[in-house]
Parts: structure tokens; sequence; C-alpha cells
């Protein structure tokens, strides 16, 4: 039941947002983000002592075809819900000194994703997980529409339309399964144990891998993205970034691998190829861009295609790693977006090679900013280094020469980073730079609270490796 | 009984080694702004206290070690880490030297950063430095080691670059950062081999496992090669040196404690701790040999022709550097560890000294536009010869011991060995001369504004120089050669570290008293050699180097240090960066995007097609419907 209350808070926060007043519309979604997220940690609790119990429902929805209302938890889950009610909050207070048009509208919709976004993660069945899966599209789409740059309509479009394309593929899949399952039912627990035949999953595999693909996105999915990221506001950048991406991820191992483990090891080697591929590809490619949100995207694919490689290796470091990396990579992307965004907001650009001298005008902010730069780089004591260590070792236990390329990441990674820190961050102030005006009670808050979580979760990984232990034995037993 | 009761109570002062100067990082980065010139002494008090806490292990360890876990780190199937630390007679010297020669650049660092605006900042990252140090060389596993060992890449860039206001300088700090993580990834590699292999990558568990492998193994030679790359980056040795010199960017007490004494012997020190695992690899011990030997002549070379007093020092660091390495592929581990400590002794003095001499000249580098300073700074001076002597080799002063025992093992092992080396030695002697006799003899050829400014530097900076000055010239008797001393006390002292790694070594024939003589009355002839060469060129004949402008042929390759930082740009720097924008435009915007965008046009076009066809009137319907039917006809008869 506890499921419920975890969704039932965003929604009613949604649904209250829409009638809210204006002024007061910020301060009501951090006061439902907060509530949520203090909520999450009671969730956690009880999870510790009694287990997934506590969060099962299961409810008749329609009858033909058959779809339950099924929601569950088990660690991997719980520790998605944890990413989002963590991020939420934070996305929320950081947009607090900024001036959004209808914030109440904003705002409800930022809490509908939120609702949206905890539905997949709890889902248990193909209809209702497919049927968030979409919703979750809805709201981010006219965050990014109309509140975006002067791009974004077109670039949301395809955004949108690419999006949706891969979900259909996703759907056609569903369709195939509920056809060919002798009970007629779409429920984790029945695909995960009555496997259609490897015949099917080889082509199966590809309707759901497309959908997942090009959520991450893993190149050559990705076009969608950096565009993306660039255009919508900032608040939903970190939306997409830090939380949405992950249902792409989240989903390879709640869906993909238990319903087509041996479709998962037949193409294991073509994934992990093309994600190893995707990770120089993309750091290299962030070395030359100009544009501090599109460096981000770009290096944002890169680690993702980590994330994505560790789980095909089907190993359990591999799978541990993404779990890790995928709580690190929502923390850190997010602090390098309000990062951009704080830049954004005092100097009016973006363009990397048109700052300069902000260390010297706010030497506490370059600090913040280094410490997530770090994170993001991967240094030892940082919550970057304890995923990546994980991934990089599972992908050198599938194949030596793999995890050597995909370790190039750790070199480029500096490279484009640290390039662009000098660049934009160190130097002289210059007769173009505005003033950098002092960080806002906000700023500080969510900087704080993000550098804490880079520590805390860099030193101390064990909170969340042993939640996800017995999930990915579980998991690992499947294959 | 006893003994195990002494050892727990020296478990707290070991925590207490990384966690003081961790809390004056904190202290300073937090309340630094109220401390204002107190931070200085916080900062140094913070190192003091670690190096008591040393000295009391140093003298209640007793031939055993500390190994003790504080939390688990890192847990994930194969990845089980904990993070602990192990101290014992290998890790007390390096926390000896390290807190020792901290503590005492510390202090010259508050004389010497005073009118500094970033002075408290310059003191956190300081003891930050320290920190990771301490953790580099306190872990009992590689993990640890490697958080330290990346920490310490961290805490050097964040210095290099000190005054980022200067790009060159935050250039010099990146290069440094960059090419480290060169050499971590071959250190991870090297890790994740290690679990794979031994299922731990605790110092201990593995020497305990090595017994049951054979020697030259695949698995340990790749495992060594790759632990060496990262080696080679930490270090600087070929080919990954570059970002050394131009760390010199730096203040120069960094340089000291960073870029001469610590940091950089890590590669040496790591290589130690896994004495067992690179003993059991000889073909590993073969290639670091010829990359010692090989950047212990190159950097030398170099350096013959530098003018910058800071550049010189550095690739004396480099060529140093690539000694130990030579004595680490010989197998002669201790003798290694023992010019660690020699050379962490009176290189931190050149700097030292070097920095004073900046400090009077007014922040000039150059020492073409020095000269004569020997009676201006006496004091300087003096220590400043010390540690030349020392550097060059010359009896009784520390280097002349600790390279002496490298060129003895050379002997032993092969005569083409120990020429190379005696080369490169006969080359640092004659560029640490050139270096002195143009920096504190002849004519001052600075400004007369520079001139009246010449003075001494205040007693914060003088105080540590003459404490190293008395390391430098005594310190070489903790390892007499046997023909002087029955006991070589730091061999002794490390010997239960090395023990097993001997055991392995086929002894190779020793040497005899007279040879032993022989090789010393060589060295020692060849380093006059070479000062005198220096003392005729420099001081007889009083040449000052030319402008590079004016050089041609060969010195103006070695001027130009052969050219290998260009050459790193055109071949690797620069085609990755073009390679980046053709990925964008080519590949990203052009092929993949293009594609996508062409799947969207077929499908909107599709659809436009379709439309014409739905004109609304039943007849076309109607028509269309029975030609499809006779197609559909005509295939079944045919098929």
């Amino acid at each position: 039941m506890l499921s419920l209350e975890l969704l039932f808070i965003p929604l009613l926060a949604a649904i209250l947002l829409l009638f809210a007043n204006e002024k007061a519309a910020k301060p009501l979604a951090l006061v439902f983000g907060l509530v949520e997220a203090v909520f999450t940690v009671y969730a956690y609790q009880v999870f510790q002592q009694n287990g997934s119990e506590a969060f099962e429902f299961q409810m008749p929805w329609v009858n033909k075809p058959q779809i339950n209302i099924h929601f569950g938890l088990d660690g991997i889950s719980l520790l998605m819900v944890i990413l989002t009610n963590l991020l939420v909050p934070f996305i929320v207070l950081s947009g607090f000194n900024r001036d959004t048009k209808r914030p109440a509208v904003f705002y409800a919709l930022i809490s509908f994703m939120h609702f949206a976004l905890l539905g997949v993660f709890m889902a248990l069945d193909g209809f209702v997980y497919y049927i968030f899966w979409e919703l979750a599209l809805i709201p981010i789409y006219f965050i990014a529409f109309n509140w975006g740059d002067e791009n974004s309509p077109k670039v949301t479009l395809k955004f949108f339309i690419y999006t949706l394309a891969g979900s259909l593929l996703m759907l056609f899949g569903f369709l195939y399964l509920y056809m060919g399952m002798p009970n007629h039912s779409l429920d984790w627990s029945v695909l995960s144990t009555q496997h259609t035949c490897s015949c099917n999953q080889t082509w199966l595999f590809w309707m759901f891998f497309a959908a997942f693909a090009i959520k991450i996105p893993i190149i050559p999915f990705h076009t969608w993205q950096p565009d993306t990221y660039k255009s919508a506001p900032t608040q939903g950048t970190m939306l997409l970034s830090g939380i949405m991406l992950k249902m792409g991820t989240y989903s390879l191992l709640r869906w993909l691998l238990p319903i087509f483990p041996a479709g998962m090891i037949e193409w294991q080697p073509i994934v992990i190829t093309l994600s190893v591929i995707g990770i120089v590809y993309a750091s290299i490619i962030a070395i030359m861009q100009r544009d501090l949100k599109k460096l981000f995207a770009y290096s944002s694919i890169a680690h993702v295609g980590l994330i994505a490689a560790g789980v095909f290796t089907l190993s359990f470091e591999g799978i541990q790693g993404a779990l890790v990396q995928m709580l690190a990579h929502g923390i850190n992307v997010v602090g390098l977006f309000f990062c951009a965004d704080i830049i954004l907001n005092r100097k009016g650009t973006l363009q990397i090679h048109q700052l300069g001298g902000i260390r010297l005008q706010s030497p506490w902010f370059a600090a913040f900013f280094l410490i997530v730069v770090l994170g993001a780089v991967a240094l030892p004591l940082t919550n970057g280094f304890v995923g990546e260590f994980m991934l990089l070792y599972s992908l050198f236990k599938y194949n030596v020469w793999l995890g050597a390329v995909a370790g190039t990441s750790v070199i480029l990674g500096a490279v484009y980073m640290l390039k662009m820190y000098q660049t934009a961050i160190l130097g002289d102030t210059n007769e173009h730079s505005e003033p950098m005006e002092a960080l806002q009670w906000n700023e500080k808050a969510v900087l704080i609270g993000i550098i804490s979580l880079i520590f805390i979760l860099g030193i101390f990984p064990g909170i969340v490796t042993n939640l996800t232990q017995p999930a990915i034995d579980q998991l690992i037993k499947l294959i | 009984m006893d003994n195990t009761m002494n050892l727990l109570n020296l478990i707290t002062p070991s925590m207490m080694i990384p966690i003081f100067p961790l809390l004056g990082f904190l202290i300073l980065s937090f309340l630094g702004k109220r401390l204002g010139a107190f931070s200085g002494w916080v900062a140094s008090m913070a190192i003091l206290g670690s190096f008591l806490c040393s000295l009391n292990i140093f003298l209640g360890l007793d031939g055993q070690q500390l190994n003790y876990t504080i939390f688990k780190w890192i847990s994930a199937g194969d990845l089980q880490i904990e993070f602990g630390f192990l101290i014992d007679h290998l890790s007390i010297i390096m926390l000896l030297v390290v807190t020792g020669i901290g503590f005492l650049i510390h202090l010259y660092s508050m004389g010497y950063m005073h009118h500094d605006e970033g002075f408290t900042r310059f003191f956190s990252y300081l003891n930050l430095f320290i920190f990771f140090m301490l953790l580099l060389v306190m872990g009992n596993n590689y993990a640890v080691m490697f958080i330290g060992w990346e920490g310490v890449g961290l805490c050097s860039y964040l210095l290099i670059g000190f005054w980022f206001k200067n790009q060159a300088y935050n250039d010099a700090a990146k290069k440094a950062f960059i090419m480290n993580r060169i050499g971590d990834l071959g250190f991870l590699i090297g890790i994740f081999a290690l679990v794979f292999h031994f299922g731990t990558i605790d110092f201990m568990d593995i020497q305990n496992q090595l017994v049951s492998f054979e020697s030259n193994a695949p698995v340990l030679i790749f495992i060594t090669l790759m632990l060496f790359i990262g080696a080679t980056g930490k270090s600087a040795q070929l080919p990954l040196y570059t970002w050394l010199p131009d760390a010199m960017a730096g203040p120069t007490p960094v340089s000291a404690l960073i870029h001469a004494a610590t940091m950089v012997t890590a590669g040496i020190y790591m290589i130690c701790r896994s004495n067992l695992l690179f003993a059991l690899a000889p073909f590993t011990l073969h290639i670091i040999l010829i990359v010692g030997i090989a950047t212990s002549l190159f950097a030398a070379i170099i350096g013959i022709k530098q003018n910058d007093i800071k550049k010189i020092l550095a690739y004396s660091t480099v060529s140093q550097l690539g000694l130990m390495f030579a004595a680490i592929g010989l197998g002669a581990f201790e003798s290694s560890m023992f010019h660690v400590m020699t050379h962490a002794f009176f290189k931190a003095l050149l700097f030292l000294g070097a920095g004073s001499v900046i400090h009077a000249m007014g922040g000039e580098q150059d020492i073409r536009k020095m000269g004569g300073l020997n009676k201006s700074i006496k004091l300087t001076f003096v220590t400043f010869l010390i540690a030349t002597l020392a550097i060059s080799g010359i009896f009784p002063f520390a280097g002349f011991f600790s390279k002496d025992e490298i060129l003895a093992k050379a002997f032993e092992h092969n005569l083409l060995v120990w020429a190379l080396l005696s080369i490169s030695s006969m080359i640092t002697a004659f560029y640490m001369f050139r270096l002195l006799f143009l920096v504190f003899y002849g004519e001052f050829r600075g400004t007369e504004e520079q001139y009246k400014h010449l003075h001494e530097s205040p007693i914060s900076m003088t105080l540590p120089l003459m404490v190293l000055a008395v390391l430098s010239a005594f310190g070489g008797f903790l390892g007499l050669p046997a023909v002087l001393s029955s006991t070589h006390q730091l061999s002794e002292f490390l010997s239960p570290v090395f023990m097993a790694s001997k055991s392995l070594k086929v002894e190779a024939h020793a040497l005899s008293h007279e040879q032993e003589w022989l090789l010393m009355g060589i060295a020692t002839l060849a380093a006059l050699v070479s000062i005198y060469y220096a003392f005729h060129l420099y001081m007889k004949k009083k040449v000052i180097p030319e402008n590079e402008e004016a050089l041609s042929g060969l010195s103006k390759w070695v001027a130009n240090k052969f050219y290998v930082d260009e050459f790193y740009h055109k071949v690797i720097v620069n085609p990755i960066l073009i390679l980046s924008d053709l990925l964008l435009v080519l590949i990203d915007k052009l092929v993949i995007d293009l594609l996508v965008n062409l799947t969207a046009l077929i499908v909107d076009s599709t659809g436009r097609i379709y439309r014409l066809i739905q004109t609304g009137s039943t007849g076309f319907y109607l028509i269309a419907m029975v030609l499809s039917m006779v197609i559909v006809m005509f295939i079944q008869i045919i098929l």
C-alpha cells in the first residue's frame, strides 16, 4: 500500500498546484516535495525492516484485456524512488530565485512528472508501466515546449516524436507478449518467469531495447538529446537528465533483462560494443563543445553509455555499478546543469569562451562547481568514482580491450571538464565580464545539498549497495 | 602479548596522522578568513602533529606491522574493498619523510607566501595534499592507495594553477592532471587485474598468494606493466614526464614538496610496496630498467641547456627519478628507497634554496640574469652548495651513498647499465655546478633595482634550509656501504619488507672490497671532472649561456627539450581536437541525425501521398478495391 501513498503525494501536489495562487506555487511545490522526501525516508525504514511486502499493491482493473493495477518495490525500484524524491525538491528549490512565467502551471507539470516517474519505477504490470512511461512524456513536453528557449518548439517536437516512436515499438512488443502468454497477462511476475521462446526474444528484444536506448540515450539514438537539453528550461533539463533518462536504464534491469534473458545474451556483444563506442565518441565530441549545457549533454551521453554497458555485462559488479552510477549521475548532472544555470542567470550566456574570471568574482561558487566537476570526472571519494570503478571493472572482466577503451573516458572526462573549467571559471575577468552576483540562499542550499551527497555517497557507497544487493542477486539468477 | 598491546596502542596515533592535516584543511577552508596570517601556523602545527605521531609509531613499531581496517568501502561481487591502513617499516619511512619535510616546507612557506593574497588558500591546499599523500602511503590496499594517488594529483592541479588568473599556469595544471590520468588508467587496469586474478587487492593478502605463482607468469607481467604505467605518470618517466617541468608554474614551496620530495616518488613507493609482485616479473623489471635509464639520461641532457633555475631542478628531478626506477629495475628496492629519502632531503633543499634566490631576486628565475649572489645571500648559498654537492655525489654527502649504492648494484648487474648511469650522474654534476656558478659566482647580471633589493630571506625560510642542509650532509650515513661499515642501517630496517623478494633474486657475485673502492673512486673522479669542466666554462671563461635564437644544431634541440611537447601536440592533442569537431559535424549532424530526420521525412511524405488517395469518392474506392483483388489473384496464380 505504501507505494500508492508514495504516488499520491505528487499527484495531489499537481492537482492543487493547478488551482494555486501564482505566488504560492513555488513554496507549495517545495513543501510537497519535502513531504514526499520525508515520506521516502519512512518508506526506506519500512523497507529495511519488512522488505517489499509493505509496498505491494494489486487490484484488478480491466477484465478484457486482463489488466491489473500492480505496484511494488524491490531494492532497485526503491533506489530509483529515492533518486526521484531526492532530486525533485532540489529541482524545485533551484527555481526559487528565477522568474518563471505562470509558475502554478509550471510546478504543477513538474509535480505531475514526479508522479509519472514514480509510477514507472513502481509499476509491475506491463500495461500500467507503459501508461506511466508515456504519461511521463507529456509534462516534460509542455515544460520544454512552453518554457524553453526560442528553438524549443522545433527541438521539442523532434524529442517527442523520437521517443514516442520508440515507445510504440515497445507497445507492439507488449501486445505480442500478451497474445503469446498462455494466461494472457502482462504481470511482471508472469513475464519474468514464463519466457517466450528465444526465437521470439531475438527480435522482441529490439522492440523494447529501441525504446529504452532512445530514452537513455545510447548512440546512435541520441541526436534528440543535446538540443533538447540545451533548449529546455534548466529545471526541465534536470528532470530529463537527472531522472527521466534513468527510466531507460532502470527498464533495462526491470523489464528487458527478466523478460528476454536469452535475447539479452544474444545481443550482449553488440550492445556493449555500441555503448563503448558511444562513450568514447561522446567524450571526444564534448571536448570541443562551446556551450556549457551541450558539453554536459555529451558528457551525460558518455556516462550513461557506461551504465548501459555495465548492465549488459550481466555481471553483479556491472549491475551494481550501474545502480550506484545512476544515483551518482542523477545528483552530479543536476549539479552541473544547476551551475550552468547560475552562470546563465548572472552572465547571460553559456558560451564557454565568453566567460572567465568567475573564480575571481565568486570563489565559493567556483569551489562548489569544481567539486561537482570532480564528481563527474570520478575522483575517488566522490560518488562518481564508486560507480565508475565497478562499471569499468565489469567491462574489464567481460573483455580486457573493451574495458581499456571505455577506460579512456577517465582521461577524456578530465580533458573536457578541466578545459571547460579553465576557460569558463579560471583566468582573469575581461572587459566583457558581467558582474557575478552573490549566490542566493536557495542556490546555496541546493549546491551544499548536492555536494554533501557527492561526498557521502563517495565515502559510504554501502548505503546504496546494501539496499540493492538482494535485488541484484534475484536478477542474476534469471540469467 | 606485550608486543600486541603496544601495537594496539599505536592505532590511535596512526589514525591521527591523516586526521590532523584533514582537520587543518577543513579549518582553513571554512574559517580561513578569520584566521588571517595565523592560518600558516594552524597548517604547520597540523603537519607537526602528524610528524610527532609518525615518530611515536616509528619508535614503537619494533619490527612489527600495524594493519587494520576502518570500514568497508566498496562491496559488489568480486569487489570487496576495505578502507584500512598498513604501517610497516616501509610506510613509516615514507611517513617520516612526508610529514618531516612537509612540516619544514610549511614553515618555509609562511615566509615565502607572506605577501600573497591567497595565503590561507595556499595552506589549505598544502594540508589537503599532505592528507592525500598520507592516505597514499598508509593505505593497506591498492584502492586506498589510489584514493591518495588521485587526491595528490588533484592537489597538484590546484597548486600548480594556484595563481589562477594566469591561463598559462592553468594550462600547466591541466596538463599535469591529464597526463597523470593517463597513467592512472594503467594503474586502474592493474587494480582490476589484481582483483580478477587474486580476488583481493590487499597488499598482504596478495603477497601471501604470490607464493604459488611462477616467475614471469603472463598475468604478473600484465599486472606489473599496468601498475608501472601508473608509476610513469605520477613519477614523471618517459613518455609521460612532460608535465613535471611545466608544473614549475606553481609556487616554489609546492615544487619542493610535491614535485620533488614527495608526490613524484609515489610511483617508486608503489612499486616497492608491491616488491614481491615485481620481483616475480623480471620481464617488467627489465622494462623498468630501460625506461629508468633512458629517462635519467634524457632528462639530464635536457638539463644542461635550461636557463630557468626551477626548470633545471625539474629536469634534474626527472633524471633522479629515472635513477630510482633503474634501481628498481635492478631489483634493488631498498637502494631505490634510500635514494628516495636522500633525494627528498637535497632536492627539497635545492628547491627551497632556489625559492630563496627567487625571493631575493624579486621573482627572477633566469640564471643568466643572476650571478655573484654568494655574498649577499650567504646562508642560502652555503646550504645550496651542500645540496649541490649532495646531488652531485661528492663524498660524504647524502647523495654520494645512495647513488653509489645504485651504481654498485648496476655494476654487479651489467657493465653497460653502470656506464650509462654513471654518465647520467656526470651530467648531473655538470649542470648542477653550472647552475651554482652562474647563480652565485661571477658578476651580478640583473638590474640595478634588483641589486638593491637583494636580501637574505627571513628566518622562517632559512631555518628549514639549515635543517635540510644537515640532513643532506649526513643523511647518507644511514646507508653506509659494506666497505665502511658492517651494517647498512636503512637496508636492515627495511629488510622485513623486502625479505620475500630478496630471497627470489639470484644473488649476483657480491662485489669485493677492492671493486667497491674502485667504483667509489671512479664515481668521485667522474663527478670531479664534471665539476671542473663546469668550473672551467663558467668560472674561468665566464661563459654566459646564449639566447635561444643564437643556438643551432644539437644544442638548439636540447634547449628546446627535443621538441617533445610540440610532437605530442601535433600527433596527439591536435588530432583529437580536430576529431572532436569532425565527429560532431560529419557523423553526429550529417550522418546520424540525417538518417533520423530522413526517417521522419519518409513517414511524413508517405502520409502526404496516402492523403491523395483518400479522395472521399466511393467510386474511386470501389475501383481501387477491384483492382487490388485482381492483382492479388494474379499473384496467387503466378505463384
